[in-house]
């Protein structure tokens, strides 16, 4: 910790000087997150009047007071996080505001030009669920005093999240969509559960490989240089495998799939520093994606419309590139600057909210906003990177390393696949998107890594390490 | 753990540059190759949002984009609909434009070669792009004039300024309204576009400068006795024989002139008075004794066989080839197979009126950028030179005879010496005729060349002619000229 302007008396030893910094620094965090924080609801607010203006030409203060009330709702997130968490990181709460903000302003303004009211609106769906999520978090916050616990519950949380996972393919209440077994129907409130599902992974993650990951590192039998596992320690990996596959297989969902093995794979890197299990890892899900590529029509769809965008053939095909190359002609014709909120043609293109809000947004604020969108991702990703790096629990860390690799891998799979860096998979893109579900799990995370970051500042090790 | 860590950071922050890679090259190196593919929906969005130029009569804006709350951004508006339809034509989404909307897209929607630096500098202050503004030759006063005279008749009336070639006014009727093709509702607009391209009476035809073409009957009349004189051969006083009725060299057909009888008293009769009373022997014995040849010749100096741009491209008249001697005679006052544009027959009276100078006719005063930089302004041009400044002088003679004491005796003005020619054309058989005015005011320092056409016998059938019902339309607009 570098000293503060206050400290340049120069008097007194060290130790003390180092406790002063750490007793100040609570609410000078806290005030910085404030600050922050209303930099973001003013970011937030000013979008969804300029949609307004761009799209109707006059202000409807209407929804300027419910976006308002969700304003008030982060704010007091700010302040229970003074009570409950206060050292927990500053900039976590502001970017989860400002990116949830533009996302409400960009599916509003979507609704706008779709002309949808009410309920059928998805920006004021998108509203209802953020309050949701928002208090959500709180409860988590306020809930989970100290993270540990959560480790013991990993089996609990293992099971939790493959029941979670496979909800869907109940039949009664499960629903497909565009193609996707993805969530479940009780009346007319559809959910998704394997957004939940990969927090509780997560956590089952980060618990077994605290305490399995000595069995996992050390012991086993060397080939070629690798240290291959023991069978009965390939178990649990060989479980998330077999999910894995019964996602991308039964509920059509590429993307999910990634997801989690993505998460398994760094997790168990991360903690046993064995370079055989990712290269297990990726093996298996490689050699599983280029079997599901041949055999599963809607994948070697997926790959086709990847590789070959541009030809008539795949372009016109049912489940072919229009989308795809719908959002590469928006965010050219955004271009540099964009054509500013409100002022481009985003509904051409196919889930121009939620899948493809991205490109929505690259359409509208130009490749400056997304830059700008994308080093927020960057930014919330590396503070909870950080507290995989100075956590003092093996646990902690692995967890924030883990929900913080989620959100890298939701991004990277949804931008990637707009972007035709990979083929397009269906991922939220994290806060922004339309997706009540999405925006749960996300606060949620947002919630962990903000009680996981105040753990981080209270330990005495920051006092004499100077 | 750290160490691992460090590579995981490596391995995310390498998955975010390659989104910074995908979105830069989409967003920057990518986007003109996006932007021209055909399947670009928002290209089309975008050329059509562009603020389109007005077009503008006096100042005033005839045709101009209102901004509207589509993803089209702006409406093309018409003001005055139907009065300039002939001339603005239409405007629309995808189902192609005409009139001056047509022909100067290019500038009215700003990717015109010449507006190329604008069009950058737009591009680096990030305004929007902006068409340019074409400014029409056209006198709002003439024109209503001219509209008003037309009244409820099918047809066409042309007015020109002799010495530049400026178009002042240009009716055609029946019309339509253009707003209703440059609507953004497709479906509207095709239904619009069905039910005018299937009406009978052709309303989106400009019969000005378009169309069938018509006879000219007896207003052809004007270019024959023109050639007569320039070519040499004959004085406004040579005489032909005048028989009542003439039968037709290998024919068993008989012509006769218009009223019946003989042409005036006489044994024979001069040029002049054959203009003068519109008679149809003497110019068909003219005709054979001047020659297919010379009359053809005449004929494309004064605009035949060309397609005028004014700049929309009018129809070529024609004066028909490889005639009989029967043939030739009856083309020589304006039957058999010559045909006209009004526009033609107006650029025969504005080339005599101009002292055998014929000008360029055109609707288009200048183009203006917007900021207010001069894109285009042509000097009058001249088209050709028919006919000497004597022809020319002697034509005005007998034409100003034959308001003041002929057949166009109609056209008369009050203390205005007015040069003009009727002309009645036969459409074969029991076909309604075509009746025609044309000629100029004032005689001794023309303002305008005029030509009117009506349609159908003016509601007359086979009982009306061109003095009847033409020439009074003509009056009422050289008046409207003469008072301004």
């Amino acid at each position: 910790m570098p000293p503060t302007s206050t400290d340049q008396t120069g008097a007194g030893p060290t130790f003390t000087r180092s406790i002063a910094i750490t007793v100040r620094q609570p609410s000078k965090l806290r005030n910085l997150e404030l600050f922050l924080l209303l930099v973001a609801l003013g970011i937030a607010g000013t979008a969804i009047a300029l949609v307004q203006l761009g799209v109707n030409g006059s202000i409807d203060v209407g929804v300027l007071i419910q976006a308002g009330a969700l304003g008030m709702l982060a704010l007091g997130m700010h302040v229970a996080l003074r009570v409950v968490a206060r050292d927990a990181d500053p900039f976590i709460l502001p970017i989860a505001t400002t990116l949830n903000g533009l996302g409400i302003a960009m599916i509003y303004r979507i609704d706008l030009a779709r002309g949808d009211s009410g309920w059928e609106s998805l920006g004021v769906r998108q509203m209802v669920w953020t309050g949701l999520a928002m208090i959500i978090a709180l409860g988590v916050l306020i809930l989970i005093r100290n993270h540990r616990v959560l480790a013991r519950y990993r089996y609990v949380a293992m099971l939790v999240g493959i029941v979670l996972l496979l909800l869907p393919m109940l039949p009664g209440i499960g629903l497909t969509l565009n193609g996707a077994r993805l969530w479940i129907q009780l009346g007319s409130f559809t959910f998704q559960p394997g957004e939940i599902a990969k927090i509780a992974l997560a956590v089952f993650f980060a618990g077994y490989l605290v305490t399995a990951r000595d069995s996992l590192s050390l012991v086993g039998r060397r080939v070629l240089g690798l240290q291959l596992p023991r069978a009965r320690d390939l178990g649990p990996i060989l479980i998330i495998w077999v999910v894995a596959m019964a996602v991308l297989i039964f509920q059509r969902d590429l993307g999910t799939s990634l997801l989690y093995f993505g998460l398994f794979v760094v997790m168990i890197y991360v903690s046993t520093g064995r370079l055989s299990w990712v290269l297990i890892g990726l093996g298996l899900f490689l050699g599983g994606a280029a079997i599901a590529s041949r055999t599963l029509t809607y994948v070697e769809g997926r790959f086709a419309a990847w590789l070959d965008s541009f030809n008539p053939e795949v372009y016109d095909a049912q489940g072919g590139s229009y989308q795809l190359v719908q959002g590469l002609f928006g965010m050219a014709q955004g271009g540099l600057i964009g054509s500013g909120l409100g002022q481009g043609s985003p509904t051409i293109t196919p889930l121009a909210e939620s899948d493809y809000i991205i490109a929505s947004m690259g359409e509208e604020l130009g490749l400056v906003g997304l830059f700008a969108i994308l080093g927020l991702y960057l930014l919330f990703v590396a503070r909870g990177f950080r507290i995989g790096f100075n956590g003092t629990d093996d646990f902690g860390r692995l967890l924030a390393v883990g929900l913080s690799f989620v959100v890298v891998l939701q991004v990277f799979v949804v931008v990637g696949g707009v972007t035709r860096v990979i083929p397009l998979t269906g991922l939220t893109t994290p806060f922004l998107a339309a997706g009540g579900s999405a925006l749960v799990a996300n606060w949620i995370i947002a919630a962990l890594l903000l009680r996981l970051s105040d753990e981080v500042r209270h330990q005495p090790r920051l006092v004499v390490d100077e | 753990m750290n160490k691992e860590l460090r590579r995981v950071s490596i391995v995310a922050l390498a998955m975010f540059l390659a989104l910074f890679v995908s979105t830069s090259v989409i967003q920057v190196f990518a986007v003109d190759e996006l932007r021209a593919d055909g399947r670009n929906a928002r290209t089309l969005y975008e050329s059509y949002s562009a603020e389109r130029g007005p077009i503008l009569v006096d100042g005033t804006p005839i045709a101009e984009s209102v901004p509207v709350d589509d993803e089209y951004e702006f409406l093309r508006t018409y003001t005055q609909p139907e009065l300039y339809a002939a001339i603005t034509g239409y405007f629309t989404l995808n189902q192609g434009n005409t009139g001056i909307e047509g022909e100067l897209n290019d500038f009215l929607s700003g990717t015109a070669n010449e507006q190329f630096l604008d069009q950058l500098g737009a591009l680096v202050t990030g305004q929007n792009p902006r068409g340019a503004a074409v400014e029409l030759t056209v006198d709002p006063v003439i024109q209503q004039a001219a509209w008003d005279a037309l009244g409820a008749q099918q047809g066409s009336v042309v007015v020109l300024e002799p010495a530049t070639g400026r178009i002042l006014a240009m009716v055609s009727k029946p019309t339509y309204d253009p707003n209703r093709l440059a609507a953004h509702d497709t479906q509207a607009v095709l239904a619009a576009y069905e039910e005018l391209i299937n009406n009978p009476d052709d309303p989106l035809v400009n019969r000005a400068i378009a169309g069938d073409l018509y006879f000219p009957g007896s207003v052809f009349k004007v270019l024959m006795a023109a050639t007569a004189i320039d070519s040499g051969e004959f004085t406004p006083e040579s005489t032909f024989p005048n028989p009542p009725r003439l039968q037709l060299p290998n024919s068993s057909s008989e012509i006769g002139n218009s009223e019946g009888g003989t042409c005036g008293g006489g044994e024979t009769v001069s040029i002049a008075d054959a203009l003068r009373l519109s008679c149809n022997i003497p110019f068909a014995e003219l005709g054979l004794a001047l020659g297919e040849d010379t009359i053809s010749e005449y004929a494309e100096a004064f605009g035949f066989g060309t397609r005028v741009e004014i700049p929309m491209r009018a129809a070529a008249s024609t004066f028909p080839e490889g005639l009989d001697d029967a043939q030739l005679m009856l083309s020589s006052f304006g039957q058999y197979d010559v045909r006209v544009t009004p526009l033609q027959i107006a650029m025969i009276s504005a080339a005599i009126a101009n002292g055998g100078n014929l000008m360029q006719p055109t609707l288009v005063e200048r183009i203006i950028a917007p900021d207010l930089s001069i894109v285009r302004e042509d000097d009058p041009v001249l088209f050709s030179q028919p006919i000497s400044r004597e022809t020319a002088a002697t034509m005005t003679r007998l034409m100003t005879e034959g308001v003041a004491n002929g057949a166009a005796s109609n056209a008369s003005i009050e203390g205005v010496a007015v040069a003009g020619k009727t002309g009645t054309a036969e459409n074969g058989g029991d076909a309604p005729y075509t009746l025609w005015f044309t000629g100029f005011a004032p005689a001794d320092d023309p303002q305008v060349a005029i030509a009117v056409v009506v349609e159908d016998g003016g509601g007359f059938g086979q009982s009306a002619f061109g003095n009847r019902v033409a020439a009074p339309i003509a009056k009422q607009v050289l008046e409207a000229v003469l008072n301004r």
